[in-house]
């Protein structure tokens, strides 16, 4: 409960709170009973209907593959997106404003653009500019490093300008170069700080692999997709589908927050909460926007 | 630029934009609504309605917005008979409003907690000392804090609602991302000014916002 909004409950606060309990469990259970006899009334409940969700083969045959594709996806979208967030963050730290105008405007743009335009750009439009085909798992890469890439270039600048400036000050009094005090002292610090973000950025690129259905990529929605075609039933399998994603991203939600604690206990929130700031929304828990 | 000399389309690249504004303001405004709701859930002295926001947060959060609309065709509409509108495309924008809101939703909440959360204890203490009832603690001393604090993460959510507006196209609106495809696949010889034109619009309606956004946050932000 939160304590800015109510006082300690007295006797007569209990009984409220009492009376109110009841009467919400009553409403929410009324609700629960008109999703229940909404799928009654259309079949949803049908034995066969879930059967194939039970059934090891219909695991082994779509929806772990589906799964393997997912994390295919995500973990080698999520290496490049490093790697671009770094260069970007660096280039637009730059003092040179040849450098940093550019990689400000790079990061800027795939900020904005949504996600499956970029998608459909690569898959649709970038095989008419080079002659051949573009394959879907690579037009889903190239789409999530574009954008989660900028999003980690943001963060990752935003962490490196938090490192307390007393640190960057005494690498230039030992004599450290420009380039020395950003490899040597701040990068490796912020690369710390940035864990957690980098770890709530994994969520938003897991949730984001799902646009790979749009253009066939066999990730798991699709697999669900083609379950629902072999056996009609979609709100089984999707409701299934969905429980899988929620079950990885709570448990990728409870590692960035355990990391979280970690770095603050060793000193580098500041850096933490200025790149958790620069990925969007603050305090809203691991899971990103998308 | 021949491809946008040609009237016809003009009037797709237009239409498809509309769709996209029409999906995001009235999806904003669902999901304000519909967050406001589960934050007074979430924050409640009723355990049953705290558990209600908390699942609720959890589930739409966690999954990914593609299967959210992808459930609301397939699942609501086409196996439950959920129908919102007779004529098709409008039932597929209102299928795509639900999805979109459900899912923001979550965001909205999320934000406004954490926005309450960064009032410190000691200003609703103050208040009740100097006697003020519930409804004006958090009138006069509580909200106008936090809503302060909120304005930052509300504009990153609807920047990313507008973007998100896209992935309605999944259940046949010809909203910008499908009409790009439209045109690119009908002009293949026209494929980086067809892009460059849509993610521009994006980028002209989106950046401003942004810095809009931050500027008003840091205009407005509590001195602590």
């Amino acid at each position: 409960m939160s304590s800015v909004l109510y006082d300690h409950p007295g006797p007569r606060a209990r009984r409220r709170n009492a009376v109110l309990t009841v009467v919400f469990a009553v409403v929410l259970a009324a609700l629960l009973w008109v999703v229940y006899d909404r799928f009654d009334e259309r079949g949803q409940w049908a034995a066969d209907k879930w059967e194939p969700l039970v059934d090891w083969r219909i695991w082994k045959q779509f929806l772990i593959p589906g799964l393997v594709g997912t994390v295919q996806a995500a973990a080698v979208a999520m290496v490049f997106a490093l790697a671009f967030g770094i260069v970007f963050a660096v280039g637009r730290l730059s003092e040179r404003w040849w450098v940093s105008a550019p990689a400000g405007a790079v990061v800027e743009f795939f900020r904005a653009v949504p996600l499956l335009l970029m998608i459909f750009f690569v898959f649709y439009g970038l095989p008419w500019l080079i002659q051949g085909p573009v394959s879907a798992f690579w037009a889903v890469v190239v789409g999530l490093t574009l954008y989660n890439g900028s999003v980690l270039a943001e963060a990752f600048r935003a962490g490196v300008l938090a490192v307390p400036s007393g640190q960057s000050e005494a690498a230039y009094a030992l004599g450290m170069r420009k380039n020395q005090v950003m490899q040597l002292i701040l990068v490796p610090q912020a690369a710390r700080a940035m864990l957690p973000v980098i770890v709530s950025q994994l969520v938003v690129l897991l949730k984001d692999t799902a646009l790979g259905y749009i253009i066939a990529y066999p990730e798991l929605l699709q697999r669900i997709n083609e379950v629902n075609a072999n056996f009609a039933n979609v709100v089984p399998t999707a409701l299934v589908g969905a429980a899988v994603f929620i079950g990885i991203n709570a448990a990728l939600t409870v590692l960035a927050g355990w990391l979280d604690q970690r770095t603050s206990r060793r000193g580098l929130h500041a850096a933490t909460e200025a790149a958790e700031a620069a990925t969007g929304p603050r305090g809203m828990g691991a899971a990103g926007l998308g | 630029m021949h491809v946008f000399a040609d009237e016809l389309n003009r009037e797709v690249l237009i239409s498809s934009f509309l769709w996209i504004l029409k999906l995001t303001g009235v999806s904003a405004l669902l999901s304000v609504v519909v967050g406001v709701l589960l934050v007074a859930a979430r924050v409640s002295p009723v355990p049953v309605l705290r558990g209600f926001g908390t699942a609720w947060v959890n589930v739409f959060r966690n999954t990914p917005l593609t299967l959210v609309i992808f459930f609301c065709y397939f699942g609501l509409f086409v196996n439950l008979g959920v129908t919102l509108s007779d004529d098709l495309n409008l039932n597929n924008y209102w299928l795509g409003v639900v999805g979109l809101s459900a899912y923001t939703a979550t965001f909205v909440c999320e934000a406004i907690r954490s926005g309450i959360n960064t009032v410190p204890a000691g200003q609703a203490e103050a208040a009740r000392a100097i006697g003020l009832t519930f409804t004006q603690t958090l009138r006069l001393v509580v909200l106008p804090q936090a809503a302060r604090a909120v304005i930052a993460p509300l504009g990153s959510i609807l920047i990313a609602l507008t973007k998100n507006s896209t992935i309605v196209g999944t259940i046949g609106l010809i909203e910008a991302s499908n009409a790009m495809k439209q045109l690119i696949n009908d002009n293949g010889d026209a494929v980086i000014p067809i892009f460059l034109v849509f993610a521009g619009v994006f980028v002209a309606m989106l950046v401003p916002t942004g810095y809009a956004f931050g500027w008003l946050s840091r205009r407005l932000a509590v001195k602590r």
